[in-house]
């Protein structure tokens, strides 16, 4: 492997890009591709080996190709260091995703209630602007007051993320649907809103609906909603 | 998952910090395993011209063989295959519960 190519996988990775580096066997080369830009013998197996987080041998011109996925780490933003978050910022750690609590009121985010999970007192807005979400990373909105989901959504749905999702009832979302219209949101933009947030699991304490709310994300993850 | 990637930083970070330094470096890449193996394919170790390594391709049964087809990479062989077996008699004398396969790709960072 030629040192530019290894300093170009390294940049990628620090960028938080979805890259695999294709390694010739034979020792003959070795470069980084995207889905859009592999070579079309290797397309098929690069898609593959990033959606599936594995590396995988493509069979090129009778030599063989091993094609490692790069992906950035699956991040969690939640707003709102509330009761939910709890149980919530706690599953997704253990699920790996990276997980970042925002909440501008200290009472609130406090490291008791949050133990070893990382802490952002910023306004949602920039604090989501801060930790730039990319196409690994699910945000979710828990404070049921619009004065901090609102600013946090109009932030997280002009980024990459994979998946919005705001806790609250089908009649608060409608209004925050129409208050985000109003802000400038097409019907395409708000179709990337999940809510009312999480599977129909029938979840009803805290716990449960964090399952609900992390069976939803990793769906989304995985392809399979 | 998020750890082996964690792994990988490292392992490149280390690789090119070597190369920057005017070392000789070499990559290590599990391809494919088979059976029950320690380490996924596309784990990876780094070596530099003195034998210093970072990274991991097993559970530490075959990072001296890889190590040392590393350093012949370095001196300027050409990347190799390497596959490595353990039986399941031998896995528990040495101490290992895998009992897989794997095949290594090394070559060198040039």
């Amino acid at each position: 492997m030629k040192a530019a190519v290894l300093a170009e996988l390294i940049a990628a990775r620090a960028a938080h890009r979805v890259v695999a580096l294709a390694t010739w066997l034979d020792g003959s080369d070795a470069r980084v591709v995207t889905v859009d830009d592999a070579p079309p013998a290797l397309a098929a197996t690069v898609a593959q080996a990033l959606r599936e987080e594995r590396a995988l041998v493509a069979e090129v011109d009778g030599g063989e190709v091993l094609v490692e996925p790069h992906l950035p780490p699956t991040r969690l933003i939640l707003v709102g260091a509330v009761h939910i978050a709890e149980p919530l910022a706690a599953m997704a750690a253990l699920a790996g995703f990276a997980v970042t609590i925002v909440d501008p009121r200290r009472a609130w985010a406090t490291a008791a209630r949050f133990p070893g999970q990382t802490l952002d007192v910023r306004w949602p807005d920039d604090a989501i602007a801060a930790l730039t979400p990319d196409v690994r990373t699910a945000v979710v909105t828990l404070t049921h007051d619009p004065k901090l989901d609102d600013p946090a959504l109009i932030a997280a749905l002009r980024t990459p993320a994979f998946y919005v999702g705001c806790l609250g009832s089908q009649k608060t979302h409608a209004a925050r649907r129409a208050r985000l219209a109003e802000a400038g949101f097409d019907d395409a933009a708000l179709a990337r809103l999940h809510g009312p947030v999480g599977l129909r699991i029938g979840a009803r304490s805290p716990a449960e609906i964090a399952v609900s709310i992390l069976g939803e994300i990793i769906a989304s993850l995985r392809g399979a909603a | 998952m998020a750890d082996a990637t964690h792994d990988t930083g490292a392992v490149l970070a280390q690789a090119a910090a070597w190369k920057a330094a005017g070392k000789g470096v070499a990559i290590a890449t599990v391809v494919r395993t088979w059976g029950s193996s320690p380490r996924p394919a596309g784990s990876k170790l780094a070596v530099d011209d003195t034998g210093a390594f970072v990274g991991s391709v097993s559970g530490g049964c075959i990072e001296a063989a890889v190590i040392t087809a590393a350093l012949d990479v370095i001196a300027g062989a050409p990347a190799q295959r390497l596959g490595f077996g353990v039986s399941d008699a031998a896995a528990w004398e040495v101490g290992l519960a895998c009992g897989g396969k794997v095949e290594v790709f090394v070559e060198a960072v040039t």
